[in-house]
C-alpha cells in the first residue's frame, strides 16, 4: 500500500547560533508548544471518547478533560467556565458574535460599529448584516491606528445594537483602547464584541475590567493547535444572547452543535494555563527583542517608518516600511526568513494591505512593508541574524531601485507623473 | 510561491542594472509603473547613431522579483539588437522565458512597456536626424 506522502520545512543549514529557516511570523501562527502537546496526545488514543456521550467512561473522561479547558480558558480572561463556547477558530467566532447578536437584537435596533483595520472575519460578517438590512458604520482610525473615542461617541446612537472593535490589530499589533470602547458602548446600552485573538496570551485581558460582552479567542495564535477557539458569552449584567448559527445535536447550549474536538479543547486549555503563568515575563522578553531588531534596523537605514503605535503595541510586533523597496522582493531576498509582507504581489487580491492603507501612509508605503511576529521561540541570535539579513537586502534592493535614485537626484516622487498602469 | 529558476537567477544576479547619462542623445530612457501600483521600471538604451544598434541597456526596478527578473532579461535581450528589432520583443516571449505564473504576467507586460518606451524617448531626441515617423514617436504615450 502507497505512503501519504508528506515534506517538511527542511532545516537546511546553520549560520553560526541560528537554525534556518527561522520563523518569525507568528502573527499568522505559532508552533504548539511541546507542553500542549503532551497533553493533547492522550486525548487522540486512549481517551478518544466524545464528550457528549453520557453514559460510559469514554464520555465522561472526555467532557471532565473538556470542562477542565474551560475553566482555564475562563480564568485567563476573568470568566465563569458557562461563558465559554468552544468553536472552530476565531472565524467562526466572530461570525457567531456578529451574526447572532444581529440575529437576537433585530427587534431592538439595527445598527452595528466596526472599524476599517479588522480581520475579514469581523468586516465580512457586517457585510453580511448590512445585505439583511443592518446599517454598519466603520470608524477610521488614526495615524497610529488607534480609533478616535469622538468618532465612537458620536456614531453611537439608541439604535446601536453591537460595537465590535478588535483588542489588537493582526498586521500592525496595535492595540485599541477596549475598556474606553466597552464603557462607551454599555452607556448606550449596546453590547461589546472584541476579536482578542491577537490579545489573549500576549497582553492582560480581562472581560470584567475590559467591558467585553463577547470575545473571540483561538488556540493557535498562542501556541495552541490550529482549529479550535472559542467565544466569551457574558452571562450576567448584562446577559447576552445568540441565535447559533450552526444547528444540530444543541451542544454547547444550543449556541454551537457540533461534536467538540476535544484534542484541541485540551490543547486551548494547555495554552492558556502557560499564557496565564509566563504571559508577563515572556511579554518582557519579546518587547526586548522587538526593541532589538528595531533599533539595529533603524541604526543602520535610512527612510525606514514604523507603521501604527510603538506605544500600544503588542510585544512581539513589529511592521516596517522600508521606502524604495518592495515588499515581495523583499522577501525573496531573504527567503530564509519566515515573515509577512503587506505588499499586492503578496496578497490574493492583488490589494496592498487594507490596514496600512487605512492609516493614511500611502500605498507605496504599504507595498513597501514587512511584518515581523517575534514570538515565544525566537532568540536573540535570530534576532540578529534577520536585522543582518534585512539590512543587506534592502541595501542591495536600493542600489537596484529606480525611486530610491530618483530620491537622492532630490526629485519629490509625490510630484512625478507616473504612466498609467498598463490595459493589457 | 516557488519562482522560476531563471527569475530566481536574475533577481540574485541582475544583469545590466545600472544607468546612463540621460542627457546624451545617444541614450533614450523609459520610465513606467507606479509606485502606488508597487512597480517601477526604469530601462535605458544607448543607441549608436550611425547603425541604430542598441550598444548599451542598463535597468532598475522597483518591483517583485519577476518584476526585476523580466526587466534585467529585456536589457539582455535589447542588447546588440536594432531599434526595429528591439521592438518586436514582446511581453509573451519574457513570460515564457522565465515562466511567469498568471499574476505576475503585468510584469512582462511593464518590460514590454518600458522597452518601448526607451525607444520612445530615444526617437524623440533623435526626431530631426531619423526619419522617425509620427506614428512611431507616439509609442511613449502607449498605455
Amino acid at each position: 500500500m502507497a505512503e501519504l506522502m508528506s515534506t517538511n520545512v527542511t532545516a537546511s543549514k546553520v549560520d553560526g547560533d541560528v537554525k534556518l529557516p527561522i520563523y518569525m511570523d507568528n502573527h499568522a501562527t505559532t508552533r504548539t508548544d511541546p507542553r500542549v502537546l503532551q497533553e493533547m496526545l492522550p486525548y487522540f488514543t486512549e481517551n478518544f471518547g466524545n464528550a457528549a456521550s453520557r453514559n460510559h467512561e469514554f464520555g465522561w473522561v472526555a467532557e471532565q478533560a473538556v470542562e477542565q479547558a474551560r475553566e482555564r480558558i475562563a480564568r485567563l480572561i476573568g470568566a465563569t467556565s458557562k461563558e465559554i463556547i468552544f468553536t472552530s477558530g476565531a472565524t467562526e467566532s466572530d461570525n457567531l458574535a456578529i451574526k447572532g447578536v444581529a440575529e437576537m437584537y433585530k427587534e431592538k435596533g439595527n445598527h452595528i460599529i466596526t472599524q476599517t483595520t479588522e480581520h475579514k472575519a469581523v468586516l465580512d460578517s457586517c457585510k453580511r448584516m448590512e445585505k439583511h438590512g443592518f446599517r454598519v458604520t466603520y470608524l477610521p482610525v488614526q495615524k497610529d491606528g488607534r480609533i478616535d473615542l469622538d468618532d465612537l461617541k458620536r456614531a453611537l446612537d439608541d439604535k446601536t445594537i453591537l460595537v465590535t472593535i478588535m483588542a489588537a490589530n493582526n498586521e500592525i499589533g496595535v492595540l485599541q483602547p477596549i475598556r474606553e470602547i466597552g464603557a462607551l458602548c454599555h452607556e448606550r446600552g449596546g453590547l461589546f464584541h472584541t476579536d482578542a485573538v491577537q490579545a489573549i496570551g500576549k497582553v492582560p485581558f480581562n472581560v470584567i475590567q475590559d467591558n467585553v460582552d463577547l470575545a473571540s479567542i483561538s488556540a493557535h495564535k498562542f501556541y495552541g493547535p490550529k482549529g479550535v477557539g472559542a467565544l466569551y458569552v457574558r452571562r450576567k449584567n448584562p446577559r447576552v444572547q445568540l441565535v447559533a448559527q450552526i444547528d444540530g445535536g444543541g451542544h454547547e447550549r444550543g449556541m454551537r452543535s457540533g461534536t467538540l474536538n476535544v484534542t484541541g479543547i485540551v490543547g486551548l486549555g494547555r495554552a492558556c494555563a502557560l499564557a496565564g503563568e509566563e504571559m508577563a515575563e515572556e511579554a518582557t522578553r519579546l518587547a526586548a527583542l522587538r526593541d532589538r531588531l528595531k533599533d539595529a534596523i533603524m541604526g543602520q537605514l535610512d527612510e525606514v517608518y514604523i507603521n501604527g503605535s510603538m506605544e500600544h503595541r503588542l510585544p512581539g510586533n513589529m511592521n516596517i516600511s522600508f521606502a524604495y523597496v518592495e515588499g515581495e522582493s523583499l522577501l525573496m531576498g531573504i527567503n530564509d526568513v519566515a515573515v509577512s509582507s503587506g505588499s499586492a504581489c503578496t496578497s490574493a487580491t492583488l490589494e496592498p494591505s487594507y490596514v496600512l492603507k487605512a492609516l493614511g501612509a500611502g500605498d507605496d508605503l504599504a507595498h513597501s512593508s514587512i511584518r515581523f511576529g517575534i514570538g515565544r521561540f525566537n532568540t536573540e541570535a535570530e534576532v540578529d541574524y534577520v536585522a543582518k539579513r534585512v539590512m543587506e537586502t534592502v541595501n542591495r534592493l536600493r542600489e537596484l531601485s529606480p525611486l530610491y535614485e530618483m530620491a537622492k537626484e532630490g526629485i519629490d516622487l509625490k510630484k512625478v507623473q507616473w504612466a498609467a498602469e498598463p490595459t493589457h | 510561491m516557488a519562482y522560476s529558476d531563471k527569475v530566481l537567477d536574475h533577481y540574485t544576479n541582475p544583469r545590466n542594472v545600472g544607468s546612463l547619462d540621460k542627457t546624451s542623445s545617444e541614450v533614450g530612457t523609459g520610465l513606467v509603473g507606479a509606485p502606488e501600483c508597487g512597480d517601477v521600471m526604469k530601462l535605458q538604451i544607448k543607441v549608436n547613431p550611425t547603425t541604430n544598434i542598441i550598444e548599451d541597456a542598463k535597468f532598475k526596478t522597483f518591483g517583485c522579483g519577476s518584476a526585476i527578473a523580466s526587466s534585467s532579461l529585456a536589457t539582455e535581450w535589447v542588447k546588440g539588437k536594432s531599434i526595429d528589432e528591439a521592438l518586436t520583443i514582446r511581453n509573451t516571449d519574457i513570460v515564457k522565458e522565465l515562466a511567469l505564473p498568471p499574476v505576475k504576467i503585468h510584469c512582462s507586460v511593464l518590460a514590454e512597456d518600458a522597452i518601448r518606451a526607451a525607444i520612445g524617448d530615444w526617437k524623440k531626441k533623435n526626431a530631426t536626424q531619423s526619419e522617425t515617423s509620427p506614428k512611431d514617436a507616439a509609442v511613449e504615450q502607449r498605455t
